[in-house]
């Protein structure tokens, strides 16, 4: 059998003062498609950015690919597209086409040229997000909901093996919503990309998801939908409420 | 105007290191300016005036420094000053714009200080200051041009990592690109940059010729790489009409060639209002 593609073991993590991950452990086998839920600041977005190596835990460690991330050396395996607007620099004169072709900058490697293929691997990444209309548009005349679109093919582009999304929906109007979650569920199926996604959108998302994960510093349920399914309302009341307290504390001083 | 330069050296060297700078000024100017980074294209070149003030202070009583040319310590200070920026932002996370005016006001005070206890260069400083059409020697021309082949060599080697890491940085990080060796490269090469343009354009309007071709261009541009073009145009056009103009009037190139940079400017967003308002009519 493969090993996990991502293999969480006893990590903590604190930002100064916050505690934001309590020993958390949780693996993510190939071809999951795996829907991390929790409520605002319940560590959900830290928690990816260790995997995916942007932020060091103060404790436990991180297998990607079966390999410890320290020494695994193909980042461009894994996509990334970040919780809106926090990184991307609005107004940036750029089209569509350099953008997405940005995504290819690690897998050509230093001191390489991107592939002569850059044309047309740009054009099937912008199709499978239903955006090859928009190559040659300013990235910055796009709405929140067609650059979300276009960091996922830029994501893409690279052909990884594992997509991590961070709430990709925010931006994206209500009736887009269920075709972008469509279309996620066909990449995951038909191209096989295990895919890691933060979301709010518990409802929309269960029909296309295949595990859940429940965080809230530490990890309370994780695994199969089904499982997920059966839980009882109280019961993920439960951590609700315990999240609530925690935020209630941990946003009083601001 | 091309019979003068056959003539006099000194036009050789002031056209010559000026044609350099056109094209890398705003070569760099591009992703400082996309980065966000303007400032701290100020506050190295006033560092830069330090390390300049330093070397003709150092010249009138130390003898090595008598023979050396004062470009080298305000290339040295510069590039010391943008390792030192980069130390301050991460010291100070939450108010990264911090080190811009720490940094600024250490250039200024130290350069204060060294032209107050160097009396008597007031001519070169003014052309350190503003710029200088007859001042640059055949060796200044000789360090803009290494300067160049860094900064192009630099450039043409990263660039899809420079790219990627100016439009979005977590991202380029999460790709696992170098990105900080790449940022700690793209402040060194900004500050030869600033120190090699300094001595046409003067030290308090390098930033300038960085920064507003890139403004020109980014109005009228759509890609990334149109950007790059038109604005090393513009800093190439500011560039030679500035230094021109400059020889003609007997005036401080460094003002010659901003002014005309902002004469473009303006003409490129009165042509972007009127095809703006063009095409708004040709709609309605
Ligand atoms: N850069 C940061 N510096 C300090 N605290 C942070 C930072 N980022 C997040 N936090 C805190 O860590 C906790 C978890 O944040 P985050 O992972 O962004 O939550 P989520 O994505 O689930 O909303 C929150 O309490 C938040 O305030
Ligand atoms: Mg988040």
């Amino acid at each position: 059998m493969d090993a996990p593609l991502i293999e969480i073991k006893d990590i903590s993590f604190e930002y100064e003062e916050t505690k934001a991950l309590d020993n958390i452990s949780m693996k993510v086998e190939k071809g999951d498609f795996l829907a991390i839920l929790g409520p605002n600041g319940s560590g959900k977005s830290t928690l990816l950015k260790i995997m995916l190596g942007l932020i060091k835990p103060s404790k436990g460690s991180i297998k990607l690919f079966g390999v410890d991330s320290k020494n695994f050396k193909h980042r461009e395996w894994i996509g990334y597209v970040s919780q809106k607007s926090n990184s991307f620099n609005s107004g940036f004169p750029a089209t569509v086409k350099e953008v997405v072709a940005g995504g290819l900058a690690k897998k050509a490697g230093l001191f390489r040229r991107l592939p002569k293929t850059v044309d047309e691997d740009v054009l099937e990444a912008m199709k499978s997000v239903g955006m090859e209309a928009f190559l040659d548009r300013s990235i910055s005349e796009l709405s929140g909901g067609q650059q979300q679109r276009v960091f996922i093919a830029r994501a893409l582009v690279a052909k990884p093996k594992m997509l991590i999304l961070d709430e990709p929906t925010v931006g994206i109007d209500h009736q887009n919503v269920q075709a972008f979650y469509d279309m996620l569920a066909a990449l995951n199926r038909e191209k096989n990309i295990t895919l890691v996604m933060v979301t709010h959108d518990v409802d929309t998302v269960t029909d296309r998801i295949s595990h859940v994960a429940c965080l809230n510093q530490t990890i309370h349920f994780h695994g199969f939908k089904e499982q997920f399914q059966t839980l009882s309302d109280e019961e993920r009341a439960s951590w609700y409420g315990h999240s609530v307290r925690k935020i209630h504390h941990a946003g009083g001083g601001h | 105007m091309i019979d003068a330069i056959f003539t006099y050296d000194f036009l050789q060297n002031a056209f010559g290191a000026g044609l350099i700078i056109g094209v890398i000024a705003p070569l760099l100017g591009v992703f400082i300016v996309v980065r966000r980074l303007s400032l701290i294209a100020d506050a190295l070149s006033h560092v830069t005036l330090a390390g300049i003030a330093g070397s003709l202070y150092l010249s009138q009583s130390v003898a090595v420094f008598s023979a050396l040319n004062p470009l080298f310590l305000g290339i040295a200070a510069s590039v010391g000053g943008s390792v030192l920026i980069e130390r301050l932002r991460t010291l100070y996370k939450h108010y990264e714009e911090l080190a811009i005016p720490i940094i600024l006001s250490a250039g200024i005070g130290f350069g204060a200080i060294f032209i107050s206890l160097a009396q008597g260069f007031s001519n070169d400083l003014f052309g350190y200051l503003f710029g200088s059409v007859s001042a640059v020697s055949r060796e200044d021309l000789l360090i803009v041009v290494a300067i160049a082949i860094v900064v192009l060599a630099f450039i043409v080697v990263f660039f899809k990592e420079l790219f990627v890491l100016s439009f979005d940085d977590e991202y380029a990080k999460a790709s696992g690109l170098p990105a900080k060796w790449i940022h700690f490269m793209f402040m060194i090469v900004t500050a030869l940059v600033i120190a090699g343009s300094m001595r046409i354009v003067g030290i308090l309007l390098v930033s300038s010729l960085m920064t507003i071709p890139v403004a020109a261009a980014m109005r009228v541009s759509k890609s990334f790489k149109q950007t790059i073009t038109l604005s090393i145009i513009f800093g190439e056009a500011s560039v030679i009409a500035g230094l021109i103009s400059a020889f003609y009037f007997d005036l401080a190139p460094g003002g010659t060639i901003v002014v005309t940079s902002i004469l473009l400017l303006l003409l490129v967003l009165i042509y972007k209002k009127i095809a703006v308002s063009v095409k708004r009519g040709a709609i309605a």
